[in-house]
């Protein structure tokens, strides 16, 4: 364990020789502080109970970006939506791709930039919110990305502004000789009653080790609509932690897509701070596992004023040997009268050696409020399986139309289409022999 | 067509079918009566290829092929079919797409071309009115909030549509009005022929008056304790079950 720090302390030495002192240095240099003195969390901690990191802990990666990583446009074109106009913010191994990316012709007020040009360039707004919502205490993930934050999207859109066209971030790993580990850094500012679209989209190409440890930070002032959209499709030997931190003024809306396929070792924590009233969020999500993959979804919302809302509802499908988490906590503070709270995971069992742990919890502090948590745990119904048998349907099949109908119901909730038909084709594509299921479907 | 010869079955060692013996040429309709509990569903089940019964003793030919081995599927490729007597809801799967897949898969397997799209909906429309389907029901997942009558209904559409060689009904007509009764038996009546066969479970003679049956049986303990011709389910009605035993 040792060794590991002192290599995560030779690196951000390196990288404070790489970057001119600004006025994020201090902060970074107590990030790390923070982290070489809590280490890695272990399994006696609460919050990692189920999930241990050693994969992660045991293992020594390289911290900073190699820039001149190339990628030839097939490689993209997989990755990107293809028939849907992006706003596109594209990062190779971590680093800024200027030429795959498209946020030219942005109107004057609205920013839309890497964060490394941010982090230079843009410290009087940057300041007031960078690590606010996720901060070097939050906890040891998210104090190492802040020490060694190299780039990201810095999205700030301001009051009454309709971005139409979803902007898109995506993050490709590609196979390197070193294993190696990026540490992205959003930040999306919406102004009052504003809208916008952001995907985060994380792939790889191929069956590379390395590891990504994201941030993401929203801020919804009053009135404004953010839908995320975040797709984990990282290579099977890669471990993904990551931390999406919302702060929501009154009557925001935020809606959260999660669909985590990829990745050996993933976590996915969702903060959600409902701090005004009218404020609600929808959290809709899907993790698919199959092998030894192991995918962890963790959400708190904390309900601060009355009259908030929060909508969960998650889905697993596990096969295999692999194991999924869900543990979404809810917590609705004593001045919170008349919110509304639900909260939902079902799973799917697809074999005998798959496992799921699920823990809704609620903490409730005030006395009027609407409540309802629940998760269940199941397989394929063998009265369905034979009757779709008995109309000439194969067992394959028939096994994966009732697995992608179970997992359907979470992409049902996308109202955009492109999206929605990319992510069928994405599930679809992660059912053993599926090529037939598209008769169905 | 279908040889039933001596078949014994159990589930979880309970014992069901003790000895049943049927034959069902081509063109025939057979009615199945009896008691609850006598073996009418596990029967038609096993013919489907449900899970979960073992047979013991017997055996069972359909076109002089051991009909057991086969998955349900093949089962449904060459031409059996059953009319389930509590149809299952599957919530996110579509009727009408799960019926094309269905019906191409059966005519890919008679080395007939598959149906597009617009042929597919042709047929469709056409069936739609014997049964008096609503369409809206159509366009739904699979029975997903159908009423009794609509399932059964649903039923006999399916089975107009993938035109079976052997066609099994469990009891269709339990828990229908006389109105769906009737719809039901013109849809089976619509596709009696020569080449065809049905086996009609039922509890009461009631069907029959629409379904013409060549042949009644009753069932009781497993087996087939008597056999007549359409005589045989009024008489049944007039003096019940108890009467033969």
């Amino acid at each position: 364990m040792e060794d590991i720090i002192k290599n995560y302390s030779a690196d951000f030495t390196q990288l404070q020789n790489i970057e001119k002192n600004n006025w994020f240095t201090k902060q970074r240099q107590l990030a790390f502080n923070i982290f070489q003195e809590s280490g890695f969390p272990n399994t006696k901690n609460e919050d990692w109970k189920y999930t241990d990191v050693k994969p992660i802990s045991r293992n020594i990666f390289s911290n900073i970006t190699e820039s001149n990583v190339a990628i030839n446009d097939d490689e993209l074109d997989a990755t990107l939506f293809k028939n849907l106009e992006c706003i596109n913010l594209v990062f190779i191994n971590g680093a800024y791709s200027e030429k795959y990316s498209n946020i030219k012709n942005i109107s004057d007020k609205t920013v839309i930039k890497n964060m490394a040009n941010a982090l230079v360039n843009d410290e009087s707004s940057l300041k007031k919110h960078m690590t606010q919502y996720a901060s070097a205490d939050s906890g040891p993930f998210e104090a190492l990305n802040i020490a060694f934050i190299q780039d990201g999207a810095y999205i700030n859109i301001p009051a009454n502004t309709n971005i139409e066209k979803p902007i898109n971030i995506t993050y490709i790993s590609k196979g390197n000789s070193n294993k190696f580990a990026t540490h992205p850094r959003n930040l999306i500012l919406l102004g009052e009653n504003s809208n916008a679209t952001v995907i985060e989209n994380y792939v790889s190409n191929g069956e590379t080790n390395y590891f990504t440890n994201s941030v993401t930070e929203t801020v919804l002032l009053q009135g404004s609509s953010l839908i995320h959209y975040k797709i984990q499709q990282e290579s099977s030997n890669a471990f993904h932690i990551a931390n999406l931190n919302t702060s929501q003024s009154k009557d925001s809306r935020f809606e959260s897509h999660s669909i985590s396929v990829g990745g050996a070792l993933v976590r996915n924590n969702i903060n959600a701070s409902l701090n005004e009233e009218g404020a609600e969020i929808i959290m809709n999500g899907l993790y698919m596992t199959e092998n030894a993959q192991h995918i962890d979804n963790h959400t708190r919302v904390d309900h601060l004023k009355p009259h908030t809302h929060s909508h969960q509802n998650y889905r697993g499908v596990l096969n295999g040997k692999s194991r999924g988490v869900f543990n979404g906590k809810v917590v609705v503070h004593p001045q919170a009268q008349k919110i509304e709270a639900y909260q939902n995971n079902a799973n799917l069992l697809l074999s005998d050696d798959s496992e799921i742990d699920t823990k809704p919890e609620l903490e409730i502090y005030a006395d009027d409020v609407k409540c309802t948590h629940g998760a269940t745990v199941g397989q394929l119904d063998d009265n369905m399986l034979f009757y779709l048998r008995s109309r000439a349907v194969d067992e394959q099949t028939a096994k994966n139309l009732l697995t992608y109908a179970f997992a359907n119901e979470v992409i049902n909730n996308i109202s955009f289409k492109p999206i929605k038909n990319k992510l069928e084709h994405l599930i679809i594509s992660r059912l053993p022999n599926s090529s037939l299921l598209r008769e169905y479907v | 067509m279908l040889d039933i010869k001596d078949l014994y079955t159990s589930v979880e060692d309970k014992k069901i079918l003790e000895g049943l013996t049927l034959s069902v040429k081509a063109g025939e309709v057979h009615a199945l009566m009896g008691p609850n509990g006598s073996g009418k569903s596990t029967l038609a089940n096993i013919l489907a290829g449900k899970d979960g019964y073992q047979v013991t003793q017997g055996s069972v030919l359909y076109e002089d092929k051991n009909l057991l081995e086969l998955s349900p599927e093949e089962r449904a490729r060459k031409g059996v079919f059953l009319a389930f007597q509590y149809p299952v809801e599957i919530p996110g799967v579509n009727n009408i797409y799960l019926l094309k897949a269905g019906l191409n898969a059966i005519r890919k397997h008679k080395g007939e071309p598959e149906l597009d799209a617009m042929e597919f909906m042709d047929l469709v429309k056409e069936k739609m009115k014997l049964v008096q389907m609503n369409e809206d029901l159509l366009s739904r997942s699979v029975n997903e909030g159908f009423s009794g009558g609509e399932k059964k209904r649903n039923e006999v559409f399916q089975m107009t549509i993938l035109e079976p060689k052997l066609a099994i009904l469990d009891e269709t007509d339990s828990g229908l009005d006389i109105d769906a009764l009737k719809i039901v038996a013109d849809g089976v009546n619509s596709l009696r022929n020569k080449d065809r066969a049905f086996i009609v479970v039922t509890h009461y003679q009631r069907l029959l008056n629409y379904i013409k049956p060549d042949y009644v049986h009753v069932l009781g303990k497993g087996k087939i304790i008597k056999s007549g011709g359409p005589e045989l389910a009024i008489e049944l009605e007039e003096k019940g079950y108890d009467w033969i035993n």
